[in-house]
């Protein structure tokens, strides 16, 4: 039975190691009628107690350090300890956002040289490093787009185009930036409807916004094609950067024709998921959205560093964060980028792409049907258990909730919405051949169940701390916070 | 090749499964003409032994410091254990847990945090985070034009007072400005460094939608927040509060403000165990009374049963968000700010209700001995005639950039100058005191700031 | 297979449409229920507000899915199903019946375009793959 932390606590406990100093009793100088009278809910644990209840919690998570973790889109590959244990240095740690310039001349060393290393990767002229994840990523580019066609007194253009296949971040950002939302179909070769994306088109089309390879796996073929089409009509491009693991130190997005660009950092540059964050989402842009660019940012005179500001940047969309966005995940990134350096950054999306072929290649052999079979996989790929579903009753659901019985994290399910019953599979180059070939049996004997004993599969997980959980129930009678009285 | 375990006979195996010949063939659905990447600004890479050489130098030009700033990022003590454990790879490389059951430990723990946030605000949910202060106050400001906003008006107004944090005043600005949204700018009282209440009256309309309240504000200074938050409920607008969660275990929480409290609570959790590691990351934490929940932004967990009747956690009311309801969600947030919030719930728990409190009483208690102590000081006074909280804002009687240019020489960060945020206070600092900072420390502080003013040059360079 | 009614009218977006001398019901398909699954919540307008023709008039949710309810035509909301708020579970049981979710007086008597019976099982049948 797992107890929560209030069931532990017992009143008047505590760890008094963690006092400040001698208990003090009131503070007369602040009135009375603005003191908190009641105790809030918090534990009251020893130190033991508080240490072996959240270690012990830990042990119930799949994580990287313990499982395979295939989840499409996520680039779940190998957060190096060297890179964590870097940027955990004092200087570094206990170093306040609002120093002087003098004294924090270091960590802007590290930002700058990041700023520089990713306006290479991705073919840009300016970076700003401040977006918290993709999402803001994604709300600072769609702003900035906004920002140039409104310094143009351009103010017809209210529409963003999107991919049907896009990530629900997509048409939520652009919403938040004040745009209406145009979605164009995808063909069944997996890119974008030409004919329907010329159709959509016109005065009040501010820009576009892709991911390329897309979110279906596949590289969006005809995507310089798709760049003049917009370009022409007056639109800007927007490069949604989760599937840039496949593409890095291959291809640009600033040579496709993308004006700007995010970057997942949290994905492609190896910096830990946290469970649920934090992540990194840089933008970076081209000549034209240069001005508009989130502060703050690096710069450097001579061989020292400073920061630009909203005076030196009249134009920009202003400041997404109190301060420099989660500049510890930035300098875990640098550091990444740091170890790998030309060769290693070449090499992680070679890899990545050999693996998920790999895999592809081996599931098709053994009878899973892929979603594209006559492309190319990029660093993720899809198949959909239709067939399955309609043959033997058990889901792509079902099937990711038996993986995690075999040790292995499911892979992304139900997205891209397009494709039914699917499963979007992204090993990344971490990962060895074993651990793939691991993967792969453990699906053909999932398909073979699902065809003998069809209950294991509808039935999984049987071996985790909990079996599947009702999560209408959870919807329905919504239990958000624990109650004494509960 | 760093983190890449194939060897050439895996290699091999896996091209001939495939059935090409060269990696490189993998790529040839990509045009041609787009097949270039030359990596010129990434240096060769480097070894773990080699990186940490340069790391070690460039930690060590920033290092050293005694600090004496807050502003918005605090130092406290964080016990060991905290990030002991939250660095434990279950909990730092686990995602977001979509798969309930593969992540039972990080949905427990939210749902802890959720309780533990909800009762330090005095009110009935919480969300699993946001990614900062700044960007919870424009969650809030957001939630509350949904909330407020049923009269589908063209434009809706925030009462946004100048002793809010003046970065998080231009990151809402930044944000909510995209979707028609005015902040109206509520002026502070020159003597007491408090919102000027008969102002308020006069900046409200029928397009006043809410308005925000921090405890403690910017400069330390603590409002009279029943009376706001009663004229808010008069008015019929919505309050959103801003405030310091380490302060709400000492200082009446945003949920008993007034007589029925706040709609929305919400600020920054890096008081809570989190290092100031350069600004970031930190995480935002938002409440609310239990009738706004389906408009809250962000990730929520529940508790619920499995097959058997077990208890166990899920995400819940998922189809606010993006991954479901796309454009018309009530963010388009998604990675939030999971090991930060993991951090804080060790922290939280290891410090309790009385541990919490007595951190607070420690740093309220080491910022009167600060003033007192800077205020001896010729040349040195204090601005705003008020209660404070943790923070005070000093007038002294020499240029500011001069005065801490030569202070960080020394060796101390003496405080945040005000004067870009607020010309009218050019000649004035925010200094603060955590429980961090010993009497002797501050010692220290006024003999450099004293000899500063007196022009004396330092006795032994640090 | 499911279930549709021959008596009622139908959209594209999967409500069903009863016709009545001065009003008409709304509520959603049972093909449209089983894509949705469980029910969890149901969000109504309030009576006496007033939509137009294809303006959202209430929201489904389900634990994977939202799903907006149009009207057909402009209208006056004149009653709303308490019971579904109380029970959102009834329009997975009976989407007819008692999970109906709003009553609305049109504000004219222009019959909107509505889908017979045989043209909403053709639309059924082609988005099933």
């Amino acid at each position: 039975m797992s107890n929560l932390i209030f069931d532990i606590s017992r009143k008047g406990r505590r760890a008094m190691s963690q006092r400040p100093g001698a208990d003090l009793k009131v503070c007369d100088d602040i009135p009375a009628s603005m003191l908190r009278k009641d105790v809030p809910q918090l534990p009251e644990v020893s130190e033991l107690q508080a240490v072996r209840h959240y270690t012990n919690l830990s042990r119930k998570n799949f994580s990287i350090d313990t499982h395979f973790y295939p989840l499409g889109s996520c680039t779940m590959k190998y957060n190096p300890r060297g890179v964590h244990k870097l940027a955990m240095m004092d200087g570094f740690l206990n170093h306040h956002p609002l120093s002087l310039e003098e004294n924090s001349q270091g960590m802007m060393a590290c930002l700058y040289e990041l700023q520089e290393m990713l306006k290479s990767v991705t073919g840009m002229k300016g970076a700003a490093l401040s977006p918290m994840a993709g999402a803001q990523g994604e709300f600072a580019g769609v702003a900035m787009i906004r920002a140039y066609h409104r310094a143009r007194n351009d103010l017809e253009r209210d529409e963003i185009l999107v991919p049907d296949a896009a990530h629900g971040t997509n048409p939520a950002s652009a919403v938040q930036c004040g745009f209406k939302v145009r979605e164009i179909p995808t063909g069944a070769d997996g890119n974008v409807d030409i004919e329907a994306l010329k159709a959509a088109v016109g005065p009040k089309t501010a820009g576009i916004m892709l991911t390329n390879p897309s979110t279906l796996g596949v590289f969006e073929e005809k995507i310089q094609e798709i760049a003049k089409i917009i370009h022409q009509a007056g639109g800007l491009l927007y490069y949604d950067g989760a599937n840039f693991n496949a593409i890095l130190g291959k291809v640009r997005p600033g040579d496709m024709g993308f004006d700007v660009v995010h970057l997942n950092l949290h994905k492609t540059f190896a910096t830990p998921h946290g469970g649920g964050g934090p992540g990194s989402g840089p933008v970076v842009a081209n000549e034209r959205l240069l001005p508009y660019l989130p502060i703050p940012r690096v710069a450097k005179e001579g061989d020292k560093y400073r920061w630009l500001t909203e005076k030196d940047c009249p134009q920009t969309i202003g400041r997404l964060s109190a301060f420099m966005g989660n500049a510890g995940i930035l300098l875990r990134a640098y550091f990444y980028a740091r170890l790998l350096g030309k060769e290693g950054l070449h090499r992680a999306s070679e890899f990545a792409t050999l693996n998920a072929n790999y895999i592809m290649a081996r599931l098709e052999a053994a009878g899973f049907t892929l979603a594209y079979p006559d492309r190319r996989a990029s660093h993720e790929f899809i198949i959909t258990l239709k067939k399955e579903n309609k043959e033997l009753h058990v889901s792509a659901l079902d099937f990711a909730k038996r993986l995690l019985d075999y040790g292995f994290h499911a892979p992304t399910m139900y997205f891209p919405l397009l494709v039914p019953e699917c499963l979007l599979i992204e090993p990344t180059e971490t990962e060895s051949k074993e651990t793939l070939d691991g993967f792969v049996d453990a699906m053909i004997k999932i398909l073979d169940e699902a065809r003998t004993d069809p209950a294991l599969v509808t039935g999984a997980p049987h071996t985790l701390p909990v079996r599947r959980l009702d999560d209408v129930k959870a919807a329905r009678e919504l239990d958000l916070i624990y109650n004494a009285q509960n | 090749m760093p983190f890449i375990p194939h060897t050439r006979e895996d290699i091999q195996e896996m091209l001939k499964t495939i059935g090409i010949q060269q990696i490189e063939t993998l790529f040839d659905e990509i045009p041609d003409s787009l097949r270039h990447a030359p990596l010129d600004s990434i240096p060769d890479g480097l070894s773990e032994m080699e990186l940490t050489r340069i790391a070690r130098t460039r930690a060590s030009q920033d290092s050293g410091l005694l600090c004496f700033l807050g502003a918005g990022s605090y130092e406290h003590h964080i016990p060991a254990a905290v990030w002991d454990v939250t660095a434990r790879g279950e909990f730092m490389t686990a995602y977001t847990p979509y798969q309930a059951e593969a992540s039972q430990g990080t949905l427990q723990l939210i749902y802890e945090f959720q309780t533990m946030m909800a009762s330090l605000m005095a009110l009935e949910v919480s969300n699993a985070s946001l990614y900062d202060g700044a960007t919870a106050l424009a969650e809030a400001v957001l939630m509350a034009v949904r909330l407020g906003g049923k009269k589908q008006q063209k434009r809706a107004r925030i009462l946004m007072p100048a002793s809010i944090h003046p970065h998080y005043r231009s990151a809402v600005q930044a944000i909510v400005y995209q979707q028609n949204i005015e902040l109206i700018s509520v002026p502070y009282l020159e003597a007491t460094g408090a919102i000027d209440t008969k102002a308020l009256n006069q900046l409200l309309d029928d397009e006043t939608v809410a308005i925000v309240i921090p405890q403690p504000n910017f400069f330390g200074v603590l409002e009279d927040v029943d009376a706001l938050t009663d004229w808010a409920r008069e008015k019929e607008i919505l309050s959103i509060a801003v405030v310091n969660p380490v302060a709400m275990s000492l200082l009446k929480a945003p949920g008993q403000w007034g007589t029925q409290g706040v709609d929305i609570a919400c600020g920054e959790g890096q008081p809570l165990g989190i290092p100031m590691s350069s600004g970031g990351p930190y995480y935002g934490f938002l409440c609310c009374k239990k009738s706004h929940v389906r408009q809250m932004p962000g990730r929520i967990v529940g508790r619920t049963v499995d097959l058997n009747g077990k208890q166990g956690f899920v995400l819940t009311l998922q189809a606010r968000e993006q991954h479901i309801r796309r454009a018309k969600a009530t963010s388009n947030i998604c990675t939030n700010q999971g090991l930060m919030v993991t951090a804080s719930t060790i922290y939280m728990s290891l410090l309790g209700p009385e541990g919490l409190r007595q951190v607070a009483l420690t740093c309220h208690e080491h910022a009167r001995e600060l003033k007192k102590i800077l205020t001896n000081i010729q040349g040195v006074t204090s601005v705003f005639n008020s209660p404070f909280f943790h923070e005070i804002v000093l007038r002294v009687n020499k240029p500011v950039d001069v005065m801490l240019a030569e202070l960080a020489r020394r060796g101390i960060q003496g405080g945040y100058a005000l004067k870009d945020a607020y010309p009218e206070l050019s000649d004035c600092i925010l200094v603060c005191a955590t429980e961090t900072k010993t009497i002797e420390d501050m010692m220290t502080y006024a003999k450099h700031l004293a000899d500063v003013f007196e022009g004396r040059k330092q006795a032994c360079p640090t | 297979m499911s279930n549709i009614p021959a008596k009622l009218h139908y959209t594209k977006t999967h409500e069903w449409v009863k016709k009545d001398d001065d009003t008409i019901t709304i509520g959603i398909t049972d093909h449209a229920q089983t894509m949705l699954g469980d029910l969890v919540y149901v969000e109504l307008p309030e009576v006496e507000t007033h939509f137009d023709g294809g303006q959202e008039i209430a929201v489904v949710e389900s634990v994977k899915a939202a799903a907006d309810i149009y009207c057909p035509i402009p209208g006056e909301v004149v009653e709303i199903n308490e019971a579904v708020i109380e029970n959102p579970q009834l329009v997975n049981e009976d989407p007819y019946g008692k999970g109906w979710l709003v009553r609305v007086r049109p504000f004219d008597k222009t019959a909107p375009e509505l889908l017979s019976a045989a043209e909403y099982t053709k639309v059924v049948a082609s988005e099933a793959h």
